[in-house]
């Protein structure tokens, strides 16, 4: 990373070199970061909103007040109480409980871990396919670049859900499935978005000064032209990681997604539909208000983030 | 513009046989369609004759251009479950499913559009920040939780509305709509507000960002100057140039709003098209399965064609002349 910068830095110099300030360019990016995403209070709260949910994802079994899948914590007799009632054993639901007397609260927090878990991994795995097939389609160009290219429009034309679904169809239920789903239905977005920024990037005199210096081209595609596409990637895979969130819930709640051994919260929802008719609204309502938190959560710091690292936006 | 037709008409063919191949590769070759189509248990014999029946035997390369043949056709074999040519089965259940959609996409031009102009040109008002706050809920709003939501509140706690089903129809040219019967229109509000919310905020945030973009053009600034009535220059001057944005994403996403109207279908039992593939997927009913797919992609194809065409009539700039592409 640095030693990208720091080419690219030299040649800003030459041409920027009375118009710079000094005092500015001694400011460290990950400060001046920081500074300028603290400008908009809402993202600050959406963001210390969402770390919060995710420590509580992480730390579940630590912190919730039963472990919602230990069958012999549960009690029949608490089955669909609602919000705040009391236990046989005396201690409260806040958030009451499902048919099988599960605490929602518990079950939620659970919930939450799998989904955030399967959200971030996919999306991770998705930037890792995408982002170095768009780099190479950048790089080489050629056939390779067109063959590369026209997948991802043809993938690009057909809205993920349905592409999700066929692929669930055919591979079946499973954590690992709806994973490989969630991948193949994201790694397009990258290879474009990363093609696109390289091709800016490739022209740079950075680069330039990287072949003359006649490194490898796996020293130059992965040193110099990759930090310099990141920025683009990183507001996309925000944004993407609340998607794939939302997208595996539907898939769950349809019945296509995770097993009912590993419920997430689209499946806790799926679980709720049947009893919301006779008015136990809180089975689906408490899980689908926690996803729509992380949701709304993680699209607003990705908004700030795409305002913060767009260069055309800086004040 | 006869060339370009030609040439985008060979284009989508073209996707049409890699979209039947992949179909063909994902869902015939990958799950073991003898297991699937005879029932376990049927003797060895038996078995075989099935094999054989179906052209299970014959090489892949064959299989395909058998299914290729039939799909021409129009014959995509017959469901397992409703025992019914699976085409016929899924066409039946179209107009449901575009009645929904197209109800939906009203619901979100007649709405977005008004709210976008204001928050545009208002963005700094407590209204235009008030419309772009909702819009982001409208995007982040899970849309089967959502419909579930709108079930509680109409249906179960206010009981103004039905939870589900189509309800009464009446053929229009020979096909089933709802939207002429009162019971009807009844059942269509609520899937189709579910389905709109999400097209609503983004038809909000495409006027909003056209307007801002319009507002500061010489020619709306001269429209004022000759002293024309605002009414009129955001009417008429502004919102010609508001549309052409609006009306390229609105047309691609009314194939996703097909594509998710899955997701309503099954949340209001909507005896859509939709429901039609769960249900299938649920019973692994193949030949329905593909009949959906390649129905779908017919439709997507379509859609990216017409919008095409409505583009260049909208917008004299844009003209479909050969174009490399």
């Amino acid at each position: 990373m640095s030693e990208a910068t720091d080419l690219r830095d030299t040649a800003a110099i030459d041409i920027a070199v009375d118009t710079a300030p000094v005092a500015a360019r001694a400011e460290p990016p990950a400060v001046r970061f920081w500074r300028e995403f603290r400008q908009s209070p809402s993202a600050v709260v959406a963001l210390a909103l969402f770390v919060l949910i995710a420590l509580a994802a992480i730390f579940a079994p630590w912190i919730t007040p039963q472990d919602p899948y230990d069958l012999r914590q549960l009690n029949i007799l608490d089955g669909r109480l609602p919000p705040m009632s009391q236990a046989m054993d005396g201690s409260t639901y806040w958030l009451g409980t499902d048919d099988q007397g599960r605490d929602m609260l518990s079950a939620i927090i659970y919930g939450l871990r799998i989904s955030l878990g399967i959200g971030a991994m996919s999306t991770l795995i998705a930037i890792l396919i995408g982002g170095s097939l768009g780099l190479i389609a950048a790089f080489y160009g050629g056939r390779l670049e067109t063959l590369i290219m026209r997948v991802v429009d043809l993938q690009l034309s057909f809205p993920a859900i349905l592409v999700a679904l066929i692929l669930l169809a055919v591979l079946g239920r499973g954590v690992d499935k709806v994973l490989i789903a969630l991948i193949i239905v994201q790694w397009a977005y990258y290879a474009r978005t990363i093609r696109g920024q390289a091709l800016v990037e490739r022209r740079k005199e950075y680069i330039e000064a990287a072949r003359c210096l006649a490194l490898s081209d796996r020293r130059i595609l992965f040193r110099h032209l990759l930090p310099n596409c990141l920025p683009p990637v990183i507001v996309i895979g925000t944004v993407q990681v609340a998607n794939a969130i939302a997208l595996e819930a539907t898939l769950s709640f349809l019945g296509v997604g995770v097993p009912i051994t590993e419920p997430s919260l689209g499946l806790l929802i799926s679980n709720g539909y049947s009893y919301m008719l006779s008015g136990d609204y809180w089975i689906s309502f408490f899980p689908g208000l926690a996803l729509l938190v992380a949701i709304v959560a993680i699209n607003i710091v990705g908004d700030q983030l795409r305002d913060v690292l767009n260069p055309r936006l800086r004040r | 513009m006869l060339v370009y037709m030609i040439r985008r008409l060979t284009q989508s063919l073209l996707v049409m046989a890699v979209m039947a191949l992949i179909v063909f590769i994902g869902v015939f070759a990958i799950g073991n369609p003898v297991d699937m189509m005879i029932s376990p248990d049927a003797t060895q014999a038996e078995m075989q004759a099935a094999i054989a029946r179906l052209g299970l035997d014959k090489p892949l390369w064959e299989q395909f251009f058998v299914f290729l043949g039939n799909l021409v056709r129009g014959d995509l074999g017959t469901s397992f479950v409703h025992n019914e040519p699976a085409m016929r089965l899924i066409l039946d259940r179209f107009p449901a499913t575009m009645e929904l959609a197209l109800f939906a996409m009203l619901i979100a031009v007649f709405v977005g559009i008004p709210l976008g102009i204001i928050a545009g040109l208002r963005s700094d008002s407590a209204a235009g920040r008030g419309i772009m706050v909702g819009s982001i809920f409208g995007f982040s709003l899970p849309n089967f939780w959502q419909g579930l939501m709108l079930i509680m509140l109409f249906a179960v706690v206010l009981g103004w509305l039905p939870a589900g089903g189509r309800g009464e129809t009446v053929d229009l040219w020979g096909v089933p709509v709802s939207f002429l019967t009162w019971d009807g229109l009844t059942h269509l509000l609520l899937p189709a507000i579910n389905i709109a919310l999400y097209k609503t905020a983004l038809v909000i945030r495409l006027a909003r960002a056209g307007t801002r973009e319009v507002m500061m053009m010489d020619y709306v600034k001269f429209a004022r100057a000759k002293g024309l009535r605002p009414r009129r220059v955001i009417l008429v001057h502004m919102l010609k140039n508001i549309l052409i944005p609006v009306v390229t994403v609105l047309g691609l996403e009314l194939g996703n709003v097909i594509a998710f109207a899955v997701v309503t279908e099954t949340v209001f039992a909507w005896p859509g098209m939709g429901k039609l593939l769960i249900d299938s997927i649920v019973n692994l009913d193949r030949p329905v399965i593909v009949a959906y797919l390649m129905l779908t992609v017919f439709v997507f194809i379509l859609i990216n064609f017409i919008v095409d065409l409505a583009y260049s009539m909208i917008d004299p700039r844009v003209r479909l002349t050969e174009t490399r592409a």
